[in-house]
């Protein structure tokens, strides 16, 4: 006769998280990303080549601003989405893995943000 | 119940890995990279955004031939994760997940993620 009560018996034998949505989020901002690349890539090509006028002109067009700001969204969850993975598979102390899964999703939200006040500023100035 | 030893994902040091493998490793180590990379990818907008000066000043330091060099390894980098994305996303699917097939993609992967560098080295 097994006393323990169902609770007892699957602790510490895995997860029941939110490991679905993580899984599933990853993916949704993955095929997001496919599409969008192409704003990046040019953005990149005019900003490093391009003159200035040129390359804030691009910026300023309503789907290029649209396009950029999606690709930001998408990639900096993208990354900390990934990046948690990746931590998750290598650390297996859990004190420090669940401060480095916060250090890395704080990190890029503050990356994102800074990416987006600094869109945001580029066409109220530029 | 003790959480410490518990098996953790599979090493680069104890196993000898399939073409897959090599490509699940660096399809990782791409990923960390970039999302390194977003950094500089800030740091292109905020030149951007400090107007004319700051832009001319990062486009001086992004023509150094050190930079380009790192900067197209980025490319590239960038490239083959989403090749290798893709195959994960038809994996996703449930597809293609016999040994012939599996290699062949790998090498389809290699030489997509090459083509779609040199197209933006020269068209873009």
């Amino acid at each position: 006769m097994d006393y323990r009560s169902p609770l007892a018996r699957v602790r510490g034998l895995g997860s029941a998280k939110a490991g679905t949505s993580h899984w599933w989020m990853l993916r949704v901002t993955s095929v997001a990303l496919i599409p969008l690349s192409f704003w990046l890539i040019t953005f990149l090509n005019l900003s490093l080549n391009a003159p200035y006028q040129k390359t804030i002109e691009w910026l300023a067009s309503p789907l290029n601003t649209v396009c950029m700001v999606a690709w930001m969204l998408a990639v900096f969850y993208h990354a900390a989405l990934g990046l948690q993975v990746v931590i998750e598979d290598y650390i297996a102390a859990e004190g420090i893995k669940i401060v480095a899964v916060w250090v890395v999703n704080l990190s890029f939200l503050m990356l994102a943000l800074a990416a987006l006040i600094a869109v945001f500023r580029t066409l109220l100035i530029g | 119940m003790s959480t410490n030893n518990r098996p953790i994902s599979p090493h680069l040091q104890v196993y000898k890995l399939p073409l897959t493998g090599i490509f699940s490793i660096i399809h990782r180590m791409t990923g960390v990279l970039l999302s390194v990379g977003l950094i500089f990818f800030v740091y292109i907008l905020y030149a951007v955004a400090g107007g004319s000066n700051t832009y001319a000043a990062m486009q001086a330091l992004m023509s150094l031939w050190l930079v380009q060099l790192i900067y197209w390894g980025f490319i590239y980098a960038f490239f083959f994760h989403l090749c290798h994305g893709v195959r994960h996303l038809i994996w996703d699917a449930g597809k293609s997940f016999n040994r012939d097939t599996l290699n062949r993609y790998a090498i389809i992967e290699l030489g997509a993620s090459l083509v779609l560098t040199l197209i933006t080295l020269i068209f873009v």
